[in-house]
């Protein structure tokens, strides 16, 4: 079999090593338009688990490269004027340099046929190449010709990633990966730094694109941005000098490729895939990608199965680092936000940035650093200075104070509440209540309940709209009290969403009988078969402004804790907020300060009867997901609005608004906008978006994403066991 | 987790005979479930007329749609089409349905493929007995699933069915996707879990025949084809890993696809799932 590898990197003269190895009679050839010798950055980072995979593929390289390493288990974070360090990590780096040189003499070793100076330049060459071989590899990087050549059948695309960077070495030697953030008149700039040798670090500088033409930066030379970067980083690099090496400001390319391979050719390390320097996993990726592909030609004779088996083992993985790289990426984007933090509230953050470590791995790797956290949090939470040496529950378990109120824990739990036809709750949501209560929800949120009849979702919705139906949710309101928990009752009125049955075999399907007139923003019907709701008129408007405040009131006299107004999911305020579901043309119609100007005087009324004392919460869809629709923006701006409005919580939901949303359902799909809302508003939020574990409210909650979560509780075989226990006793 | 079996309606060689032999093996064995796929521009046997078949010479197994292609037939149609098999088999249908991924069929029944999505709801809204002028047989009782990959197909599973229909992939694909149709289930505020169903492809006897089938079959994906036909299961260990991580990914029901037509593949299959 005849092989060629176009680029010699590390990708493809691993590749050409393990070819080799497998088979003598492999003829590989190797094409490098540089000389052996030049090479383009430091160093670069490798894991532990890779070096074990490398020492698996082939033992004498991976003692070389082993020997060679720089390793640390430290991460370093400064900011603020602090210092702080997070231990456990082992990190390994090893110069690029070196590790050419180690897998080229290799190669020469085992009779790979290495040729550089060679150039392949374009689709001519591709395609000759690969008709003159078996096999033609693609290891020629970010800006891959072989790719390119075929770039329909890979479906490649390559999109600019995260910030502004430059790649430059350093003669300081560190001992742990570095992170520094440093504040500007211009903007916050960070720094990604790593030793690879005893006498070398790389040294990464990076800010967002407006930062870094503020500073001029897009305007000056290699020269004078050395000499920047050097004045600014001064202090962290201890006199020591920025080296150069080509080192020029760019942006990361993310590379992607539907397909891997197409006939003959294949795609490998970064002319296949990037991930942003951020989770430092370039290299890595490219050397497993090596040790698959020719483990796939061990297992198959045929070219055609073997690349097929190469992408199928490779493709989930890769997956999975760009999803990480990309949370990185836009993580170190948006850095600027979460200048206000604690210091070891920041580090956690940037600790958990990628969602590959949360506060549970965190605590294996470095017990000290979450002891310290939680203890911080705990004390912070409560409002007292910690003391030197403590410790704390997790962050789950802080307690949150909430205008006058103080929720004794970081859970909710939602119940949905259930009425008879005339809108008197059962007791079973009574009952549901409680037990959410005793099974260790701070907070419990019951709804929806609509302020009006006719803002009903399903004929089992109960109201608020006379005193009698307020007086019924007293001995509910008690029996939560009585576990210690604080209760929160959903204030919503359908608007279009209503008159629809009960949701034990699908949501959003209307009445076919029994149903009752609808009120939305607009004349524009929900799904298929929804009746057409009417505009609701100014005098509609003003009458509901009116059964939301005595709504509230009769909340307020049954004892509920906190108070949240529904400004969700497509509901009668929410379709105001959104310019799909709202086309009026008065003065609740158009730019978004009209749009909110409903909801608005809503609030106004609510928070003129809701006890000052009492938090008033709004759940708000802060994008619709839909075309055409409400932008993230523009929910951010609603949340100030309506902060400054009064609210103390801002339940932070998203979809629903019109039924052919694309959500990305994952498990905490809502918790990056939560961050958003947080962060950039400073207002505290609840969350939930299909939180399941301790662990995630645990890592929400301390890094700063969130103050509460919903959590979704499913019965577990296991969960028999504790209903078993209670019976025993 | 239960293990259902496929019926041969898209192989080649599939005839009137085989179907029922078929079916009456699969209503014998370890099976909890018969299902059939949908393509109209392929050599292959309408699934509904061939569920009607089968449901005359089986007693026990659910019978499925895994999946039928919703939007190429009118939503009256397709509910009197779906509520007669319910009927002709006392209640064992579980209707799946999604868009399918093939223009041609569209094509070729004249239906625009644009729209494709918003069409799917309105029927499962039909189904679901939400219409103005329900057909009889009634729907009620027929257990939906709904498949696909995008947000909106989750939201629509979410809104309108019981369950979900996976499209086929290893057990960790399966995994994620269960995940996405979870979250989407309680975001849309349905009390519970939904069911969750999912797919893969097994020739235990004819290993290169099927794997040359399923090429062919998904021809039109591309590069894909090859990589769904080394998805295929070719012996017991590679069925029973495949059983094991699709259970231990939280699955309700795993439906093995067969690749090959001939009927001993229903003995050789429950062989292996019975072991």
């Amino acid at each position: 079999m005849r092989t060629t590898v176009v680029g010699a990197g590390p990708a493809g003269l691993y590749l050409a090593i393990l070819l080799r190895k497998a088979d003598r009679g492999h003829e590989v050839t190797v094409l490098e338009r540089n000389a052996p010798d030049a090479t383009f950055g430091w160093g670069v980072v490798f894991s532990e688990e890779t070096l074990g995979a490398l020492r698996d593929a082939d033992p004498r390289t991976a003692v070389e490269i082993g020997d060679t390493f720089a390793r640390w288990d430290t991460v370093d974070i400064r900011y603020r004027g602090r210092l702080l360090h997070s231990r456990g990590h082992s990190f390994s780096a090893i110069s690029r340099k070196v590790l050419l040189d180690i897998l080229q003499r290799r190669c020469r070793e085992l009779g790979v046929d290495l040729r550089f100076g060679v150039q392949v330049e374009d689709a001519a060459s591709v395609a000759e190449l690969a008709a003159s071989a078996d096999l033609l590899v693609g290891a020629d990087g970010v800006h891959s010709v072989v790719r390119r050549t075929y770039a329909d059948a890979f479906g490649s695309t390559v999109e600019p990633q995260g910030c502004k960077y430059v790649w430059f070495g350093t003669d300081l030697v560190l001992d742990a990966f570095t992170f520094v953030f440093r504040d500007t008149e211009h903007g916050l700039f960070q720094v990604h730094s790593y030793p690879f040798d005893e006498r070398t670090s790389t040294f990464i500088v990076e800010c967002p694109e407006a930062t870094w033409r503020r500073a001029g930066l897009d305007r000056m030379t290699e020269r004078e941005s050395i000499a920047f970067c050097e004045k600014l980083f001064a202090a962290d690099l201890d006199g020591r000098r920025l080296l150069s090496n080509r080192s020029l400001w760019t942006s990361f390319p993310l590379v992607r490729n539907r397909s891997w391979h197409h006939e003959n050719a294949v795609l490998l390390g970064d002319a296949a895939h990037t991930a942003h320097f951020s989770i430092g996993s370039g290299t890595k990726l490219a050397m497993e990608d090596a040790v698959a592909l020719a483990g796939a030609f061990v297992r198959h004779g045929d070219v055609e199965a073997a690349l097929v088996d190469y992408e199928l083992r490779r493709q989930p993985v890769v997956e999975r680092f760009q999803q990480a790289a990309t949370e990185s990426a836009a993580y170190f984007g948006r850095v600027e936000r979460y200048t206000h933090l604690a210091p070891l509230q920041f580090a956690f953050n940037l600790l958990t940035r990628s969602g590959r470590i949360s506060h549970a791995n965190l605590e294996v790797r470095d017990p000290d650093f979450v002891r310290v956290l939680d203890s911080w949090f705990a004390h912070d939470a409560a409002g007292d200075p910690p003391p030197r040496l403590s410790v704390s529950p997790p962050p789950m378990f802080a307690p949150l104070r909430l205008a006058g109120r103080t929720v004794r824990d970081r859970i909710a739990r939602s119940v949905p509440a259930v009425s008879t036809v005339d809108g008197h709750p059962v007791a079973d949501t009574g009952r549901e209540m409680a037990e959410a209560a005793t099974g260790g929800a701070g907070l419990v949120l019951v709804g929806p309940v609509a302020v009006t009849p006719d803002g009903r979702t399903t004929p089992a919705c109960p109201t608020l709209h006379t005193d009698a139906h307020g007086a019924e949710w007293r001995p509910h309101v008690d029996a939560v009290h009585a576990s210690g928990a604080l209760v929160g009752l959903q204030l919503s009125h359908a608007g279009r969403r209503g008159s629809t049955r009960p949701p034990d075999r699908g949501v959003d399907l209307p009445l076919r009988e029994g149903g009752w007139p609808l009120l939305a923003a607009s004349a524009l019907p929900y799904g298929p078969f929804h009746p057409t709701p009417r505009a609701a008129t100014e005098e509609e408007l003003a009458d509901l402004v009116v059964a939301f405040a005595d709504a509230a009131g009769r909340a307020a006299d049954a004892g509920f804790d906190l108070l949240e107004l529904d400004v969700a999911h497509g509901h009668l305020l929410a379709g105001f907020l959104s310019p799909l579901t709202n086309r009026r043309d008065d003065a609740h119609g158009g730019a978004l300060e009209n749009r909110l100007r409903f909801p608005l005087d809503v609030l106004g009324a609510v928070r003129a009867r809701w006890p000052a004392e009492r938090p008033l919460a709004v759940r708000l869809t802060v994008t619709d997901w839909a075309r055409g629709g409400l932008t993230v923006e523009e929910g951010i701006a609603a949340a100030r609005a309506l902060v400054d409005g009064g609210v103390d919580l801002v339940h932070v939901e998203a979809g629903q608004t019109v039924p052919h949303d694309d959500p990305p359902y994952r498990r905490g799909f809502l918790t990056a906008l939560s961050d958003r809302v947080r962060n950039e508003v400073r207002v505290p939020t609840l969350v939930g978006g299909h939180l399941t574990t301790p662990d995630e409210i645990n890592t929400a909650v301390a890094a700063g994403r969130a103050d509460l979560c919903l959590l979704d509780l499913a019965p577990t075989p296991l969960d028999q066991e504790l209903v078993a226990a209670g019976e025993v006793d | 987790m239960r293990i259902g079996i496929g019926l041969p309606n898209t192989t080649p060689g599939t005839d009137g005979p085989l179907v029922l032999d078929w079916a009456r093996r699969a209503d014998d064995g370890p099976f909890s479930s018969l299902a059939v796929l949908d393509r109209l521009v392929y050599d292959s046997l309408e699934p509904f007329t061939t569920l009607a078949a089968a449901a005359a010479v089986t007693t026990r197994v659910r019978l499925a749609t895994m999946i039928a292609i919703g939007p190429l037939r009118a939503a009256a149609l397709l509910a009197k089409q779906a509520a007669s098999v319910n009927a002709l088999a006392s209640g064992r249908l579980t209707l799946g349905l999604a868009v399918g991924a093939r223009l041609d069929d569209y094509a070729a029944a004249g239906v625009e493929h644009r729209g494709r999505g918003e069409r799917l709801s309105e029927q499962l809204a039909y189904l679901r007995g939400a219409g103005d002028d329900q057909v009889s047989p009634p729907t009620d009782g027929i257990e939906i699933l709904v498949g696909g990959a995008s947000g909106q197909a989750y939201t629509r599973m979410a809104r309108y069915a019981d369950g979900y229909a996976h499209g086929g992939g290893p057990p960790r694909a399966f995994a994620s996707a269960a995940t996405r149709a979870v979250a989407a289930w309680r975001h849309l505020g349905r009390p519970g879990r939904p069911r969750l169903w999912g797919q893969g492809y097994f020739a235990l006897g004819d290993p290169e025949r099927g794997a040359a089938y399923l090429r062919d079959y998904y021809a039109f994906t591309g590069p894909f084809a090859e990589r769904i036909a080394a998805g295929l299961l070719t012996d017991a260990r590679q069925v029973r890993d495949f059983v094991r991580g699709y259970a231990a990914a939280g699955c309700d029901e795993l439906v093995l696809l067969p690749a090959v037509s001939d009927p001993a593949e229903v003995d050789r299959l429950a062989e292996v799932v019975a072991a």
